[in-house]
């Protein structure tokens, strides 16, 4: 079943399915004493060439239209991502952290994912989250401030966006370790930074995964800083991979700005982990090419130059060189992308831009299943506080439009 | 979601009484539970093969095998953490944290998840679990054996805490706390595990958010809760000879709290007490003195009191009885109010 755009049409034109059988899978369970390649697997070089040999961690490039629809999804991702940050610096959001320039490992490890299975993204996969065929509106109400989550969970089998670093992927383990004992083919993919590796959680939920061998694959952005510091300062490890080794757990570096890599590497372990294979930890080596949120001065801790160096390395113009090439890219199917993208951008800025509708007694809706006697009590007064400022007509702003 | 319930297996047939510990009692409460409901699993530290260091595990793996009840790896973030996981997929995970003080790894899970993941949803995604925590002290343990910790889990809005005093309580309650739509935090006071009963199960005392009187009385309301109710009772009967009457009230729920109940009580005898292990300071304690004050103050003839463990870090095994709350200090607290006035 292909994963179906936010708005309901099929991201994927004539292809039924990423998982039609068509691609070929390591799904044999590798070596897991071994240290990975401290080079990453890479299927698609920067200048857009396809690799051969060695470097390819034996995976295999995907067919053109499984690329040409990465390609599509990562532009879609990259408009939507631009345009949150233009609305973020109008005031329209409370916060953003954008994943520009991380397209490929967040396009790529989602889309290997099948709408059966679940996910567990962080509060920077915004994107992935828009991929999985979540609509703008609801993706960006947290953001936004309207509550703290704003999809349906199980709609989407996504769970809401973790802020607690690595807390999520535990969760991604008892999931999948649920389904397992039911007898469901299910995976649970959860998406950590390279600062959430140092994080206890992380170790504790490799740990459980591997000796559980729960079907869960762990995909480990490493956009090499964790908001100002850098990942020096986090690991002394060659490659956030190698951790794999400790856990008894496969564990591959991927370059991170290849999606055809992310995508095969991605989706040879969940079809391993389908299977009874295991848990795996997939580290995609990126670059945040934005500031931390909005609130942050990246000129304060890192060289500009820096960021020029990877912005050469942009996932997307990569996979742009290579479709050309080999004339996979046609200037009708290029522009009918980009207008597709502008829509994304038109439809975000207009659900953005309209007033969110939140009732302040709603505060008290969701807590427990029961409601509690004590906290009827404080719902009263705080309805009797709305319709005393709504009778005097001096409803104060944070109340506008509340008062139910 | 392929889960089943399997809620037409009828209860086990009440059983003639038969003296149960409290630790007994949990293992009965269980064991009916997982053959209730096989959403049910068991998992922690040394629950499987050696049935729990305390034994409320005991036998559970052979009868119900190790995809129902097993040993998790040592790491309490991890079995919370998880146990979230499978309750957002439909189980209804009991873990054990082994002793409470081993329970602070688990905290971030706790607070940041366990008790948020319903209001954050919008009620799309409950989290049916119990995190039974074997709490407070008196049994001689070595440092970090023998913490009180329930303030920690009350402070936190989206949990439900729970303490049981006695073995019908301890098997009644945690039956309801599993079949619960939300967490339970299930605190089970160790110097009660061996504490007996006779009991006829499966046995229903009164629902687990609700305070009992469990002894009338007309002068005094002494509140308690798990460990410290045998401690109000024996202060009750020592009263006695000095012609003092003692009612006493088991919380039972510390989270939610049962106003309606402690109240009536306290404008029956107009002078409260509060008894527990933990240190005073920022306490339990504080929030029951402070919501009885703040509901009942025209009807109090006097303050009321904190009777508990002094404000340090629990004390090692020898000097533990020097630092728990006991009948006579009860008393001899009781006997600071200015009863002439009344």
């Amino acid at each position: 079943m292909p994963i179906v755009h936010a708005f309901g049409k099929a991201l994927i034109g004539g292809i039924p399915s990423f998982h039609d059988g068509a691609m070929s899978l390591s799904v044999e369970r590798p070596d897991t004493r071994s240290l990975p390649s401290q080079k990453p697997i890479r299927l698609l070089d920067n200048a857009g060439h396809a690799v051969h040999g060695s470097a390819t961690g034996g995976f295999d490039l995907p067919d053109p239209a499984t690329l040409l629809d990465l390609y599509r999804r990562m532009v879609v991702a990259r408009r939507f991502d631009v345009q949150v940050t233009a609305l973020t610096r109008q005031g329209r959001l409370a916060t953003y952290p954008s994943a520009l320039g991380q397209e490929a490992c967040e396009i790529g490890a989602i889309s290997a994912l099948e709408a059966c299975d679940w996910f567990f993204p962080t509060y920077r996969d915004s994107v992935a989250l828009l991929t999985r065929g979540i609509e703008p509106g609801d993706i960006l109400a947290s953001f936004r401030g309207d509550w703290h989550n704003g999809y349906d969970q199980h709609a989407h089998r996504t769970a809401s966006q973790a802020t607690p670093l690595a807390t999520q992927a535990l969760h991604a383990v008892g999931l999948s370790h649920a389904a397992r004992l039911r007898n469901d083919p299910i995976v649970a993919l959860t998406m950590l930074g390279d600062g959430a590796t140092s994080e206890g959680d992380a170790h504790e939920a490799f740990n459980f995964a591997a000796v559980w061998q729960t079907p869960t694959v762990f995909i480990v952005q490493n956009n090499q800083f964790a908001i100002s510091v850098p990942l020096s300062r986090q690991t002394r490890a060659a490659t956030l991979a190698d951790k794999a080794v400790g856990y008894g757990m496969p564990g591959f570096h991927v370059d991170g700005n290849d999606v055809a890599a992310m995508f095969a590497v991605t989706r040879a372990a969940i079809e391993r982990a389908r299977s009874g294979g295991g848990p795996t930890l997939i580290e995609g080596l990126t670059y945040r090419i934005e500031a931390h949120t909005n609130s942050d001065d990246p000129t304060r801790y890192r060289a500009a130059r820096d960021v020029e160096h990877w912005k050469r390395r942009d996932p997307i113009e990569r996979l742009e060189r290579y479709l050309v090439s080999e004339g996979a890219l046609p200037e009708d199917v290029r522009t009918e992308i980009a207008d597709a993208a502008e829509q994304v951008a038109a439809d975000t800025r207009q659900v953005m831009t309209a007033e969110a509708t939140i009732d302040p007694l709603e505060l008290f809706d969701h807590v427990y299943a029961n409601p509690r006697a004590a906290l009827l009590e404080q719902r009263g007064r705080l309805a009797a506080e709305l319709a005393e400022a709504a009778a005097s007509g001096s409803t104060p702003a944070a109340h506008a439009g509340a008062a139910r | 979601m392929s889960a089943t319930r399997t809620d037409a297996r009828p209860e086990p047939a009440a059983s003639a009484p038969a003296t149960l510990t409290m630790a007994g009692a949990l293992n009965a409460a269980l064991r009916d539970a997982m053959a209730a409901d096989d959403r049910v699993v068991v998992y922690g530290e040394d629950v499987g093969p050696l049935g729990g260091v305390f034994r409320v595990t005991d036998g559970l793996q052979s009868t119900f095998g190790e995809d129902r009840i097993w040993d998790s790896p040592l790491a309490e973030s991890g079995i919370v953490g998880t146990a979230i996981g499978m309750a957002m997929y439909g189980m209804r995970p009991v873990v054990e944290m082994q002793f409470d003080a081993f329970s602070y790894p688990a905290f971030e899970q706790m607070v940041s998840h366990v008790a948020k993941m319903r209001n954050r949803t919008k009620g799309r995604m409950p989290l049916p679990m119990v995190v039974r925590i074997p709490c407070a002290g008196a049994i001689g343990g070595v440092e970090h054996h023998s913490d009180s910790s329930e303030a920690y889990w009350t402070a936190t809005p989206g949990l439900t805490v729970v303490m049981p005093s006695n073995p019908a309580d301890a098997y009644s309650m945690l039956r309801e706390a599993i079949e619960s739509e939300d967490p339970v935090v299930f605190m089970e006071p160790k110097s009660r595990y061996w504490a007996k009963d006779a009991l006829e199960l499966p046995v229903r005392t009164a629902p687990m958010d609700r305070a009992v009187v469990v002894r009338e009385g007309a002068d005094v309301t002494l509140l308690a809760y798990g460990p410290t109710v045998r401690t109000a009772l024996e202060a009750a009967d020592a009263a006695v000879a000095e012609g003092l009457s003692i009612e006493v009230v088991d919380l039972r729920s510390l989270s939610p709290f049962d106003d309606e109940t402690v109240s009536a009580s306290v404008r029956k005898t107009s002078r409260a007490a509060v008894i527990h292990e933990a240190a005073q300071f920022g306490g339990y304690g504080a929030e029951v003195a402070a919501r009885v004050t703040e509901r009942n103050f025209h009807h109090l003839a006097a303050p009321v009191l904190r009777i508990t463990g002094f404000d340090i870090p629990y004390p090692s095994p020898k000097l533990e009885e020097f630092h728990l709350p006991t009948p006579d200090r009860v008393l001899a607290a009781l006997a600071t109010w200015e009863w002439d006035l009344a």
